[in-house]
């Protein structure tokens, strides 16, 4: 239930912050979403969406940082095999 | 789908899975705490794919699941009132209550309305001005804005026939008293990264410090999990014990602001009973007094707590990661989703239905 799926923001109504929707594309489905809790979202931003309210905007620098992350865990596994500088 | 295919990659899972299983020395016992999560771990069989001394239990994170069988009881009861519609989401429909399900109840003729979003019990309201319009406010912290914003909206607009039947509940109050269980098995924990979205993870300091366990607040994803996992392993291999976040992409450390503006004005925290947990001090939320004019409970009476018989079902147990669903004697017998003897066979986020969905084939073994 707790399920939240990325889209992309593509456009934005209304000026009340409350009950302010925007379009999402979820991979060509178009739904309509309130944005009251993601007062700093613009177009093109990927939101997470839950039962029909953005929760969060998808942080693009931050999406990047679990391959960053698995990348430095690869190469400390490569030298410790291959007798790098981390196998002492 | 952009920020979901990329997680799910086969090699990127494998290097991640090769890496926990290098640094893994002694047997360790991770519990995630959402249903999401145990879908996801199930369905793309990350469990397998990890050494054979790190065991993932599965939590009580299915907020349908843990909804007592007394407000189930009331929904139907209003849902049979003369003039009376009752809009809830869809996991709902099915979920046994002493006598009956809310399916059920509609096909005897109540007007039970199935909503994707709150918002849209507010439109049935508007719409139908004669009759008394009920939402069934289920869900954890991630939903509880959304349905705080109806409620909300309710009362700016002045919309007489509405009100909620709350059975909102917390996930730190659950998660604590899970570690005060005498003898429980948890080393460490994937904290429900779409929770944390809107509650940030200063809490779960608090806990981590307290009860000396690691907790990684985790997406749902394939690779999210994964790296959820080689933290917390990690973690548990060096003696430390704090909160990281591993969903930095959705998490920030205070969570969203406004979010919980909204909930605190809306609601406040108060004891609640789980199924399969018992009663818990301060898990739930209840609308705050100002807002208690929308309150179901006021205008049809209040739920009472009552004690649950389960029979042979033994899905407390799963609930509190005690036994797996497919160590369960009536798995995938007796206990199907089309006939079910329990709530986690039931909803489509509980452990039983990810294990009958995913899992059946393979003998009901959870290691290859
Ligand atoms: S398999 Fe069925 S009977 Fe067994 S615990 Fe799960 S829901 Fe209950």
């Amino acid at each position: 239930m707790c399920l939240a799926v990325p889209g992309r923001l593509i456009s934005i109504e209304g000026d009340d912050p409350l009950t302010r929707q925007g379009r999402v594309d979820f991979g060509g489905v178009v739904k309509s979403v309130n944005l009251a809790y993601v007062p700093d979202a613009q177009e093109d931003d990927y939101v997470l969406v839950h039962v029909g309210f953005a929760i969060t905007v998808v942080d693009p620098r931050e999406a990047e940082r679990v391959f960053e992350y698995l990348e430095t865990l690869e190469q400390e596994m490569d030298e410790s095999t291959t007798g790098g500088p981390a196998a002492r | 789908m952009k920020y979901r295919d990329e997680y799910r990659t086969p090699d990127a899972a494998r290097a991640y899975a090769d890496a926990i299983a290098r640094i893994t020395t002694r047997p360790w016992t991770l519990m995630e705490v959402c249903g999401g999560q145990t879908h996801a771990i199930v369905r793309f069989g990350i469990d397998q794919l990890l050494p054979e001394s790190v065991s993932l239990i599965h939590g009580p994170g299915c907020p349908v699941c843990v909804t007592p069988i007394a407000y189930i009881d009331k929904a139907l009861a209003i849902a049979s009132l003369p003039g009376a519609i009752l809009c809830t989401f869809g996991d709902m429909l099915r979920v046994p209550g002493t006598n009956s399900d809310l399916s059920a109840a509609r096909a005897r003729g109540a007007d039970v309305r199935v909503v994707y979003s709150p918002l849209e019990a507010l439109t049935v309201a508007r719409e139908n001005p004669g009759h008394e319009v009920v939402f069934f406010a289920v869900g954890f912290e991630t939903t509880a804005p959304a349905n705080a914003m109806a409620v909300y909206q309710a009362e700016r607009e002045g919309l007489g026939n509405f009100s909620v039947l709350v059975s909102q509940v917390l996930v730190p109050p659950a998660v604590r008293s899970l570690l005060e269980r005498p003898g429980n098995r948890i080393d460490g924990f994937l904290a429900a990264g779409h929770v944390c979205a809107i509650t940030g993870y200063e809490e779960y300091e608090l806990i981590a410090r307290r009860h000396r366990v690691p907790i990684v607040v985790t997406g749902f994803e394939p690779l999210d999990i994964l790296e959820g996992v080689y933290r917390c392993v990690r973690q548990l291999e060096h003696g430390e014990s704090s909160v990281e976040n591993q969903y930095s992409r959705a998490v920030s450390r205070p969570g969203n602001r406004m979010a919980q503006q909204v909930m605190e004005a809306v609601f406040q925290v108060v004891p609640r009973q789980w199924r399969g947990m018992g009663h818990i001090p301060e898990s739930g939320l209840g609308l705050a007094p100002a807002y208690r004019s929308l309150d179901a409970e006021t205008r049809f009476g209040a739920v009472r707590d009552e004690n649950e018989h389960q029979g042979e079902c033994l899905s407390g147990s799963v609930l509190r990661g005690e036994t797996r669903p497919d160590q369960c004697p009536a798995f995938g017998t007796r206990c199907t989703p089309e006939h079910s003897l329990g709530v986690t066979m039931v909803s489509e986020e509980g452990a039983c239905a990810a294990y009958f969905r995913y899992r059946r084939q393979a003998g009901g073994s959870t290691r290859e």
